[in-house]
């Protein structure tokens, strides 16, 4: 256990080993589950369509959630509950329970707050729309999934969680199965992540096999001591649990699947976006980082590498995009590799800082595209424009998202953007950390244009836009707080009286992160970093903030070469359906051929001698010898009826006559043979 | 006086009833002759008994039976031949061809 001498003082209150809301925190895990079987029960019945059920789960749950966090700050405790539920022989077991520690806490007040204010907006946003009751019913199913994921405490539930958050937003993207296009997605999303499970199975087989455990604790620890046996497979598996992670946390190039995902409703998305699947990947890598600190170190230079990628060149492809969710998708992707590059290059703090602030403010931003779109009923910026003052609560709280995400101080993306320069820079990935900076730019950039295109110059689209009720506009307002405020928790050298910093809460783990964290801030590298952001803005603002008759003109300022490169994602789609043809074509072609030729061959052949022999029973067995006999038997036992029944004649006196013959011949027998 | 006299005389008697059993056309001769039978059977019994002489007297006690239930019979028998002259106006055998198939 980690816990500085400043944060014991408080035991007091909290007593320092796994009270009451830690003993039941299976309870919040299980909750979700209880909410989507109640809502597929009975939620057609109630007055929110079962929303309220979805709702008040993740509520109750919040409670558990920020008592575990706050207790994570004054009193940490490292614990786990398991309970084993099977055995392969006297080796590996099977375990299911949760992990208690600042890394797990973090995400499970993540999910549940995050979660509830999406809930929350989704009452609004989807009223009145198509299958509510499942669309809750779902969601709750999405949020419970990651709750099982994040509380594993070894990779077996780990996997179950992960597919359950798979299985989840493979429902809630192909949400709206009635257009094909949204079926796709739902495929495409399902089918990606399935390539890259393939790899998050295989790091946890062979991690299983050659350790004798699944679990994340006793993996770390080995780590932590440097086994030598570990160190055999570590590169080998930690690069297949990145590959994994590649997948659900949308690294290049199986980032692919994300900008579709965008199909589905819109709290969908922010809640994918924020807080639950894509933060999967990273939670991995964050709860596998001993494995990578110690010993898979050479799989480091390939996973900063694809994050780099990642949040470079994805991020400009934002720049192009018309629809808002796919700007906002795009910037997503991009982050995420912010994240995944500070996890590899050792920031375990700087990156899991940058999903936490990243989660509240992208949430607020897919809420505010989601208000947005419900007001102008279209995804495309060329609709929009000056949404500023019809929608003023919508547009503030936009702001407020777009600031913290181009990282303005004193905004939350700031400190988490920083923490991830100092820490490449530290870490010796200089080259690394101008990219992340330009990155930084792009990410203004894109954020300015937005900004411009949506709620800026002068309406483009049809109908009169309005202000969202209420229970939209409220969590946009409540996300906007931690948006601005929560990158305080974390600056660099600074801790709070009595509760600490993020880094401390997060280095409550059962071995020692070391990571680097910074004594002071750097303020050269922050001033580089808020230049970017704020030149990308001014930038952003001065290309696309000027008014022009239609938004296909303003929004005309394109590059040769580049834009269409840009426009058609780097051909990666085009590639991996190249891929997909050249490869599965001709199996689907030999599988089709086979299929026609030798199984229906077989089958049909099969058929034919059936008909035969049915043919052959029922007119030779049936017809001629079974049918046959019976009648055969009935023409006998008619015939015979016929004769005798003549000597029935009614007369007494020939019975008589009978009588006394068969006397004589029985007096005879009797007299003569016996 | 032998036995066989008196068996020659039951069987003499009871080839009569046979014979009248058989051809008469007459219910009542038939009865009639089916009383001739038993007769020639008590004949019989009381004959062996004496030949015999068991302690018991078997032989009576059964010729007393057999003429208790023959009266029986021919009361019986002889009400049915009433009714069925009184339904069908004839005592004729052969015309009693109901019970056949």
């Amino acid at each position: 256990m980690v816990a500085s001498s400043l944060l014991l003082a408080a035991d007091a209150h909290f007593g320092t080993e796994g009270g009451f809301f830690h003993d039941t925190a299976g309870v919040m895990i299980a909750l979700p589950f209880v909410a989507f079987l109640a809502i597929l029960a009975f939620g057609k019945r109630l007055p929110n369509q079962g929303g309220e059920i979805a709702v008040g789960a993740l509520a109750i749950n919040c409670i558990w959630a920020v008592a575990m966090f706050v207790q994570n700050m004054v009193s940490p405790v490292v614990t786990e509950y398991v309970f084993e539920i099977g055995r392969i022989g006297s080796g590996l077991s099977f375990e299911l329970g949760w992990v208690i520690d600042g890394l797990a806490v973090m995400m499970y007040l993540l999910v549940n707050v995050v979660g509830v204010l999406v809930f929350t907006y989704a009452m609004g946003y989807m009223h009145g729309d198509r299958r509510v009751p499942w669309f809750f019913a779902a969601f709750s199913l999405f949020a419970g999934a990651m709750l099982v994921l994040v509380s594993a405490p070894n990779l077996i539930q780990l996997i179950l969680g992960w597919e359950g958050v798979g299985v989840a937003s493979y429902f809630l993207i192909g949400f709206y199965w009635e257009d094909l296009a949204n079926v796709k997605a739902g495929n495409k999303a399902f089918m990606v992540n399935k390539l890259a499970d393939v790899g998050l199975l295989l790091g946890a087989a062979i991690l299983g096999v050659v350790m004798g455990t699944f679990s994340f604790s006793e993996l770390e620890h080995l780590a932590a001591e440097g086994s030598a046996a570990l160190g055999g497979v570590a590169v080998t598996a930690g690069l297949l649990l990145f590959f994994g992670a590649m997948g659900k946390s949308a690294q290049f190039p199986l980032h692919i699947w994300l900008p579709d995902a965008m199909a589905g409703p819109t709290p969908v998305s922010a809640l994918m976006h924020a807080a639950t699947m894509v933060t999967g990947g990273i939670y991995l890598m964050a709860r596998t980082f001993p494995l990578f600190e110690h010993l898979a170190t050479d799989a480091r230079v390939v996973m900063v590498t694809i994050g780099t990628i990642t949040l470079f060149a994805i991020g400009l492809l934002a720049l192009v995009a018309d629809d808002i969710k796919k700007v906002l998708a795009y910037s997503t992707v991009s982050q995420l590799g912010y994240m995944m590059t500070a996890v590899a290059a050792g920031g375990y703090t700087a990156g899991v800082f940058h999903l936490f602030t990243h989660a509240f403010f992208k949430a607020l931003l897919f809420l505010g595209a989601g208000s947005v779109i419900h007001a102008v009923h279209s995804n495309n910026m060329s609709d929009m424009g000056g949404l500023k003052e019809h929608m003023p609560t919508t547009y503030r709280t936009f702001v407020i998202g777009s600031l913290a995400l181009a990282g303005i101080f004193p905004l939350a993306g700031f400190w988490s953007k920083d923490e991830i320069l100092a820490t490449l820079g530290h870490e010796g990935w200089t080259a690394v950390m101008w990219i992340a900076i330009g990155g930084a730019f792009i990410t203004a950039f894109y954020m300015a244009r937005c900004i411009a295109l949506t709620f800026h110059g002068t309406y483009k689209g049809h109908g009169h836009p309005h202000e969202s009720p209420s229970i939209m506009t409220g969590p946009l307002v409540a996300l906007a707080v931690p948006s601005v405020l929560f990158g305080l928790l974390n600056i660099p050298g600074v801790s709070i009286p009595g509760i600490g910093s993020f880094t401390e809460w997060l280095a409550v783990r059962g071995v020692p992160m070391g990571d680097h964290h910074a004594e002071s801030i750097d303020f050269f590298l922050a001033g580089v970093g808020l230049a970017a952001g704020v030149l990308g803005l001014l930038f952003g603002w001065l290309l696309y903030g000027k008014d022009k008759e239609t938004q296909q003109a303003r929004d005309s300022f394109e590059i040769p070469l580049l834009y269409p490169l840009f426009r058609r994602k780097y051909f990666l789609d085009d590639l991996a359906d190249g891929i997909t043809h050249a490869t599965m074509g001709p199996v689907a072609r030999f599988v089709n051929w086979t299929h026609t030729y030798i199984i229906d061959g077989i089958v049909n052949a099969v058929g034919g001698l059936m008909v035969l022999l049915g043919r052959f029973v029922y007119n030779g067995l049936d017809q001629r010898g079974v049918d046959g006999i019976v009648n055969g038997l009935s023409a006998i036992t008619d015939g015979a009826g016929g004769v005798v029944r003549k000597w029935q004649t009614g007369r007494v006196q020939q019975y008589a006559a009978a009588f006394v013959g068969g006397a004589i011949v029985l007096a005879a027998v009797f007299m003569f043979v016996i | 006086m032998t036995i066989v006299q008196f068996l020659i005389l039951g069987a003499a008697l009871f080839s009569i009833g046979v014979y009248g059993l058989l051809t008469r056309r007459n219910l009542v001769l038939v009865l009639l002759s089916v009383e001739l039978m038993l007769a020639a059977v008590n004949l019989n019994m009381v004959a062996f008994e004496s030949l015999l002489a068991t302690t018991q007297a078997l032989g009576q006690v059964f010729t007393v039976f057999i003429i208790t239930i023959a009266a029986a019979e021919v009361g019986i028998g002889l009400a049915i031949v009433i009714l069925i002259f009184r339904n069908r106006r004839s005592a004729n055998a052969d015309d009693m061809t109901l019970m056949r198939w």
